[in-house]
């Protein structure tokens, strides 16, 4: 038997097939129809592992788009499965960072992996992936090239936290002739500044797993520990925790 | 328990449905006064024969215009209830013969330079803090004062009797009030926490505070002999939520609906609209104005500094009603409930060992989804 778990994010749709570990997971755009990127998404996963539909005996979604998956047996949220997940790859785990397209959040575990505590910064862009985007469309790159082209650069510090604002900022700075690949390092170095002050609102201590999509980035990365002074846990599974800890719920 | 619903139905007065009331009174030559906030002695202004009245905002359609005025980053409740006042669209600004202000925050305190360009305003200044005897005599004379405007504007004088009378009907009205929200103290409770909103709502928009009372206790009958033949009960088990924080009713009532919907059930309401007042009636045995004096300094708003009462109220409340997570619900700009979500957190999870969430929100609809997924997960956590 099976479960499965939907990640519906504002960006990325995540699907896991689970069978005591991961059989199979897929990532795939969201596109603008939540319902059917979450269709898709369970759908691929199925395909991928070529079994039937019938031998998934609960499927969990989960994400801001978890509602429209009705097909799901249940809905849950994704600071529960994020902290699921992100216990299930490492149960040293005891706090969570989840950046995602348009949130970022810090979630507290105790040892057996149930949530005690959680902070969100979910109403404005600063600090998410929302605001990666909209400096890579001025600095004319992807997402997923911002750790190239910072990596070698000294920061430009930006200090604005709010997207909007920081658009300007951006755009004096590339006036007064700072280079892309600085500014590129400063947008990093910003978000880690944002976060790390959205995990002060809560007690840290080690065993910090860093999911999400933003995981992906190694220089945020090592922005957030150089702040901590603490490991951070990664994994190439980082960015489908939500979607693995929703079905982790579901098997269980 | 359909009859338990038409009752709790019958008392859930609301702004609009009680404004033929109003009508009523006005037409009869009754004064009314406004007032905004709890601190508000309504015991002189039911003695003065006058009907006090709530001029809080709480819904968002008033805001636009009024951040013609005031600036955009201020609390939703100041702004709401300032376009109701200038738009005209408030009858319960429009009909009152003398708005009350009472300086609880800055915002207030200036919103009320601007009202008395357009109503008659008469600003009783609240001392910061009830710690030392001069505050009391403070407020003790902030009360005469107003006492006294409102003898000079009506031409009439409000009597020791009468005021003593006023005070012990209020007290009456504390009690019974009480012992209603009080049935939330059954495990199961009996009431879901959004038909108690609605019934602590409605008390102040009923003017005929005795038909008024007279209903509420007879429904508190009701409710007992139904558990007590095991009738009625909401659904075990769910977690037992207190919210505490600034006021909550019109838009705010997002939150009461999203617990509930997620799985919660509310016990016990903190804030303004629920304990906080009615947890302490007025002293009957000494001077009145003294007594009022005493019992409203001591109101556990988050502008006395150090608000330390609030603190005991809370931990009191959370022993009593037996409660598993505290929901700490603060307005855009609200500082001072802002600054002690701190130390609500404290006591709630070091102190009690018990679950927080804090909430920021205004009385737009647009964060339902945000707000819905950190309530959501908040009530996952204590399942």
């Amino acid at each position: 038997m099976y479960s499965a778990g939907i990640d519906i994010g504002s960006v990325a749709t995540k699907g896991v097939l689970y069978n005591g570990g991961v059989a199979t997971s897929v990532i795939i755009p969201t596109g603008w129809s939540p319902r059917d990127a979450s269709r898709h998404a369970l759908s691929m996963v199925l395909d991928q592992s070529g079994i039937n539909r019938d031998s998934v005996k609960s499927i969990i979604a989960t994400g801001y788009g978890r509602v429209s998956a009705d097909f799901a047996n249940r809905a849950v949220t994704e600071i529960t499965c994020h902290a699921r997940g992100a216990y299930a790859l490492n149960p040293d785990i005891r706090t969570v960072l989840d950046i995602g397209g348009q949130d970022a959040k810090v979630i507290r575990l105790d040892e057996k992996g149930s949530v005690i505590d959680f902070a969100m910064n979910d109403k404005c862009a600063a600090g998410t992936g929302r605001f990666l985007e909209v400096m890579a469309r001025i600095l004319e790159t992807e997402v997923q090239d911002f750790d190239s082209l910072a990596e070698h650069a000294e920061p430009v510090p930006i200090t604005s936290m709010c997207a909007v604002f920081a658009e300007s900022e951006v755009i004096s700075l590339m006036a007064r002739g700072a280079s892309r690949e600085a500014i590129a390092r400063g947008v990093l170095e910003s978000i880690a500044d944002r976060v790390v002050a959205l995990m002060g609102r809560l007690a840290n201590g080690p065993g910090i797993a860093f999911t999400g999509g933003l995981s992906r980035s190694c220089i945020l990365c090592r922005s957030i520990e150089k702040r901590l002074g603490m490991p951070l846990f990664t994994s190439p599974s980082s960015q489908i925790a939500g979607a693995l800890g929703g079905a982790v719920i579901g098997w269980n | 328990m359909q009859y338990i619903d038409n009752m709790i139905t019958a008392l859930a007065k609301t702004r609009e449905s009680a404004i033929a009331d109003l009508q009523k009174l006005k037409d009869a030559g009754t004064k009314i006064i406004g007032a905004y906030c709890l601190f508000a002695p309504v015991e002189v202004i039911a003695a003065a024969g006058a009907v006090p009245v709530s001029l809080c905002g709480m819904t968002q359609e008033p805001i636009a215009h009024a951040e013609k005025h005031l600036p955009r980053n201020l609390c939703p409740l100041i702004k709401s209830s300032y376009g109701y006042a200038v738009t005209g669209t408030c009858p319960y600004f429009y009909y009152s013969d003398l708005v009350v202000g009472e300086t609880t925050c800055d915002g207030k305190k200036k919103m009320f330079e601007l009202l008395e360009k357009i109503a008659p305003v008469h600003v009783m200044r609240l001392p910061q803090a009830n710690d030392r005897l001069e505050d009391v005599q403070a407020w003790k004379q902030e009360i005469i004062r107003l006492k006294e405007r409102i003898e000079k504007q009506f031409g009439l004088v409000i009597t020791d009797d009468a005021l003593r009378e006023a005070i012990k009907e209020k007290n009456e009205e504390r009690r019974v009030y009480r012992e209603f929200y009080g049935l939330s103290k059954l495990v199961p409770p009996p009431l879901w926490g959004s038909q108690v909103h609605r019934v602590l709502h409605g008390s102040g928009y009923a003017f005929d505070k005795k038909a008024q009372l007279a209903k509420v206790k007879s429904l508190i009958a009701e409710i007992q002999s139904a558990c007590e033949d095991g009738e009625l009960s909401t659904p075990a088990g769910r977690p037992r939520i207190l919210i505490t924080g600034c006021p909550i009713g019109g838009a705010t009532e997002k939150i009461i609906t999203i617990i509930e919907e997620s799985g919660g059930i509310i016990v016990c309401y903190e804030n303004c609209g629920g304990a906080k007042d009615r947890e302490f009636p007025v002293d009957e045995t000494i001077d009145p104005y003294e007594a009022l004096a005493q019992k409203y300094i001591r109101l556990a708003c988050s502008c006395m500094s150090p608000n330390n009462a609030r603190m005991e109220l809370l931990s009191r409340l959370i022993d009593e009603y037996a409660v598993q997570g505290v929901i700490d619900v603060v307005l855009h700009a609200c500082h001072t409930y802002n600054m002690e979500t701190w130390r609500v957190k404290e006591l709630a999870q070091q102190d009690k060992g018990i679950h927080y969430l804090n909430l920021e929100t205004d009385y737009s609809p647009g964060d339902e989804g945000q707000l819905r997924t950190r309530i959501s997960a908040f009530i996952e956590m204590l399942s």
